[in-house]
C-alpha cells in the first residue's frame, strides 16, 4: 500500500507539472510531447488502479494515434514552431481564474463528499481480467458499442469530407 | 489508497485542461485542452471502477477513449479547413460572424 502510494504521488506531480506545460509551452510540438507525458501518466495511474486493459488501450489509442494526429496537424497547419508568435490569446488572466475557481470547486466538492472512502485493491486476485471486460461490453453494453461503431465510421467519414480538397 | 487522491488529481487535470482550453488561440492546442479534460474524466470513471469493484466504468472510460479519438479527427479537421479558408490557425481570426 505504501509502494502504491508512493507511485501515485510521484507520478500526480509528473502528471500536473507535464499538464501546466501543455497549455503553457511556448513551441506547439513541445506541448505534444508534454501531452504524450500526461498520457503515459493516467495509463500508470489505470496500472495503479489494477484496470490493465484500459492502460494499453490508453497507451495504443491515444499515446499511439491521438498523439500522431496532433503532430500530423501541427505541421499541417504550419503552426509557428519558434517563440516570436504569441500562441495565447489576451484574455490570460480571467481564463486562469476561471480554472482556479472550478478547480477549487471541484477539489472542495470530491473531498467532501468522498473522504475516507478507500480503494482496496490489495484484497483482489490481480488485475480486472480482460474477458470480464469483454463480457461487459457484449452482453449489459451491446448496444452502446454498436452506438460508438456507428460514431467513429460517422466521424472517419465526416473527417474526410472537411479535409479533402475539391 | 484513498479514492479522494485520483478524484484530486483528475480534478486538477479538468482545470489545467480548462485553462488550456481558454487562454489558447491556436486550434490545436485549444484540442490538447480538451483531451486534458477528457481524460481527467477517464480517470475518474476507471478510479470509481476501483472503488466499486464494477468492471462498467472500464467499459465507459473505453467508450470514452473511442469518441475522444473521433472527437480529435473531426476537430482537426475542422482546423485544417479553417488553416486553408483563412491562412491561419488562430481561432481568433474566425471572426466572420461578428456584427
Amino acid at each position: 500500500m505504501v509502494a502504491q502510494n508512493v507511485a501515485f504521488w510521484v507520478l500526480a506531480v509528473v502528471m500536473v507539472a507535464a499538464a501546466i506545460g501543455v497549455v503553457r509551452s511556448r513551441n506547439v510540438v513541445h506541448a505534444a510531447l508534454y501531452l504524450v507525458v500526461v498520457l503515459a501518466g493516467v495509463a500508470a495511474q489505470f496500472i495503479l488502479l489494477a484496470a490493465e486493459f484500459v492502460a494499453w488501450v490508453q497507451v495504443l489509442i491515444y499515446i499511439g494515434a491521438v498523439v500522431i494526429l496532433f503532430l500530423f496537424g501541427i505541421m499541417l497547419t504550419r503552426a509557428p514552431m519558434g517563440s516570436d508568435t504569441p500562441l495565447d490569446n489576451d484574455q490570460r488572466l480571467p481564463a486562469a481564474l476561471a480554472a482556479l475557481a472550478l478547480g477549487v470547486l471541484l477539489v472542495a466538492a470530491v473531498v467532501d463528499a468522498f473522504r475516507g472512502v478507500e480503494i482496496d485493491i490489495a484484497g483482489r486476485s490481480g488485475p480486472t481480467p480482460t474477458s470480464e471486460i469483454a463480457r461487459s461490453i457484449f452482453r449489459t453494453f451491446v448496444v452502446p458499442f454498436e452506438l460508438v461503431s456507428v460514431l467513429l465510421l460517422a466521424a472517419l467519414i465526416g473527417a474526410i469530407v472537411l479535409a479533402r480538397r475539391d | 489508497m484513498p479514492l479522494t487522491q485520483f478524484l484530486v488529481l483528475a480534478a486538477v487535470l479538468f482545470a489545467v485542461g480548462v485553462y488550456g482550453v481558454l487562454a489558447r488561440r491556436n486550434g490545436v492546442l485549444v484540442l490538447m485542452g480538451v483531451e486534458l479534460m477528457l481524460n481527467a474524466v477517464t480517470l475518474n470513471l476507471v478510479a470509481f471502477s476501483a472503488q466499486l469493484d464494477a468492471v462498467a466504468g472500464q467499459v465507459f472510460a473505453l467508450f470514452v477513449i473511442t469518441i475522444a479519438a473521433a472527437e480529435v479527427g473531426v476537430g482537426l479537421a475542422i482546423v485544417l479547413l479553417l488553416y486553408r479558408n483563412l491562412r491561419t490557425p488562430d481561432l481568433d481570426a474566425v471572426d466572420q460572424l461578428k456584427g
